[in-house]
């Protein structure tokens, strides 16, 4: 197969999945009520055009908001764990047990603390995104060769020296991959909030377009759930291979 | 000749969760400076934990460690070290990687921002005198296993140490390859005079380089055999082919034979 043949691949595979689907409605006559055919998803996107790019627009703004605040965090905090054994040891417990609570549940406490809106869908944004990059980041900083370590420490470096000079852009690549998973979680954090609790956003427009039995446009609001996820996973796919080339090639170097 | 490194009576107990493990036990060994020293014997005998004792990484359970008259209490600051795995960073070119102790190392690092320049000349002709002219703009994965070795070396001397540290430096490299580097290695120690203690399980090697060799015991290590080599220097590749140096090996293969059977 030739490679312009091959870049295409994902498109066709695409546009085969909604066309078995549209056959799928047709056939077999289901009712739009239970699933909507493409088709019908079309058509209440280009209807409804207006109030989805709105919603979409907050959801968009929402889960970067959340993103922003778990990357700051997330890398302060992976930077502290991986600092030290001891810490690593003593706060890792607690942050599976954190990672673990289905941030659902948390989202009727942020609703009591702040009220309906925005700001619960940002914290949960925030809170279901920032442990894959506060565990990546640490582990970065943790699997640092210890022969390198001798090397520099036989030089007097210090303590911060290493981090400066090897722990943090070893940590890079590690960093950069799990903002691709970030960012992604963040999305399904902020649509989670907004369907319990808000007036505004994709998560919104759905649970309302479902009490209204608009099946068709509850799939227009996944569909653009889609679209902005994947953008988005992109784009940071994209950063990742700008920001750390010399992780993709090297497999012989120190961070093999 | 007063010892440069002098490593007297130490024994070294490391504590791990299944019990303690005694690496080195009544240990002592002199290097004079400049002295060309290698030390051989059976994997896992403590060698390694031999370089990290003089470096100041590790203090010993009990003896002492002195390195030029002074006790090693910490981290030593004048000593080079390169292992088995040349540990280039991938995110730096080969210079930048040979600059990295400059970085670190007072004086050079408090004037590295003025004088960047001068020192990344000095960096490319250290890469020159190993063959890696040319070779500086590269990242390391685009050198070979061997190059990458000989940009490890230049690192560990770049700040001009009084002692550099090699453990098995050449011990994953193929054996012509690994012959090129001991010339590289030579030439430098002829030309800059620096102490070398070399960490190896190839008595070729040793023998061809080192001035002394020490032979370890296994595991808890202590010297159990010390041997000058008398060949004349300089010494060329030819000279592993002399029937003095055949004898030496020899000698020294039969004393680590023993030891094992023991």
């Amino acid at each position: 197969m030739s490679g312009s043949m091959e870049r295409l691949v994902p498109l066709w595979f695409t546009i085969g999945l909604f066309a078995v689907w549209e056959a799928t409605c047709r056939l077999l006559d289901v009712d739009p009520f239970i699933l909507p055919a493409p088709s019908e998803v079309l058509a209440a996107l280009v209807q409804y055009w207006r109030p989805v790019l709105r919603h979409s627009l907050v959801t968009l703004w929402t889960t970067m908001v959340g993103f922003g605040l778990a990357v700051a965090f997330g890398i302060v905090l992976g930077l502290i764990v991986g600092w030290s054994r001891t810490i690593y040891r003593g706060i890792y417990p607690v942050m599976i047990g954190f990672n673990t609570i289905p941030k659902v549940a948390v989202v009727p406490i942020l609703v009591i603390w702040f009220g309906i809106g925005e700001v619960p869908a940002i914290l949960t944004a925030f809170l279901i995104s920032f442990f894959p990059i506060v565990v990546n980041v640490a582990t970065g900083l943790a699997t640092m060769e210890p022969e390198l370590e001798d090397v520099l420490r036989a030089l007097g470096a210090r303590k911060l020296d290493i981090m400066l000079k090897v722990g943090i852009p070893r940590a890079l690549p590690y960093l950069f991959g799990s903002l691709k998973v970030a960012i992604t979680l963040a999305f399904v954090g902020s649509v989670v909030s907004e369907t319990i609790a808000a007036n505004a956003g994709i998560g919104f427009l759905m649970a309302q377009a479902g009490s209204n039995f608009q099946m068709p446009l509850v799939f227009a609001g996944l569909m653009a759930l889609a679209v902005e996820g994947i953008a988005m996973y992109a784009l940071f796919a994209l950063v990742e291979r700008r920001m750390t080339r010399w992780a993709f090639r090297s497999s012989t170097s120190a961070a093999a | 000749m007063t010892a440069f490194v002098d490593i007297d009576g130490v024994t070294l107990t490391y504590r791990g969760a299944s019990g303690d493990v005694t690496a080195l036990r009544g240990t002592s060994l002199a290097v004079g400076r400049g002295e060309f020293t290698a030390v051989v014997g059976p994997s896992g005998c403590g060698k390694s934990t031999l370089m990290r004792l003089v470096t100041g990484l590790v203090r010993p359970t009990e003896g002492r460690v002195s390195l030029d008259g002074a006790a090693v209490d910490g981290p030593v600051k004048i000593a080079g070290m390169a292992f088995q795995n040349p540990n280039l960073l991938p995110w730096r070119t080969v210079t930048d990687n040979v600059l990295l102790p400059l970085e670190i190392v007072e004086p050079y690092r408090r004037r590295f921002r003025a004088e960047k320049k001068q020192y990344k000349e000095r960096a490319e002709a250290l890469l020159a005198t190993v063959g890696l002219a040319g070779f500086g703009d590269r990242f390391p994965w685009e050198l070979s296993g061997g190059m990458q070795q000989r940009a490890s070396l230049c690192r560990a001397l770049i700040h001009e140490p009084e002692l550099l540290m090699l453990d098995e430096p050449f011990a994953a490299l193929d054996a012509f390859t690994r012959e090129e580097l001991w010339c590289v290695l030579r030439d430098l120690w002829e030309r800059i005079g620096f102490t070398v203690v070399l960490v190896t399980h190839d008595l070729r090697e040793a023998a061809f380089l080192a001035d002394t060799i020490h032979v370890m015991s296994a595991r808890p290590g202590r010297i159990v055999t010390t041997r000058q080599v008398e060949l004349p220097r300089p010494r060329d590749l030819e000279v592993c082919f002399e029937p003095a140096f055949v004898d030496l090996i020899h000698e020294l293969r039969g004393r680590i034979a023993e030891m094992r059977a023991a």
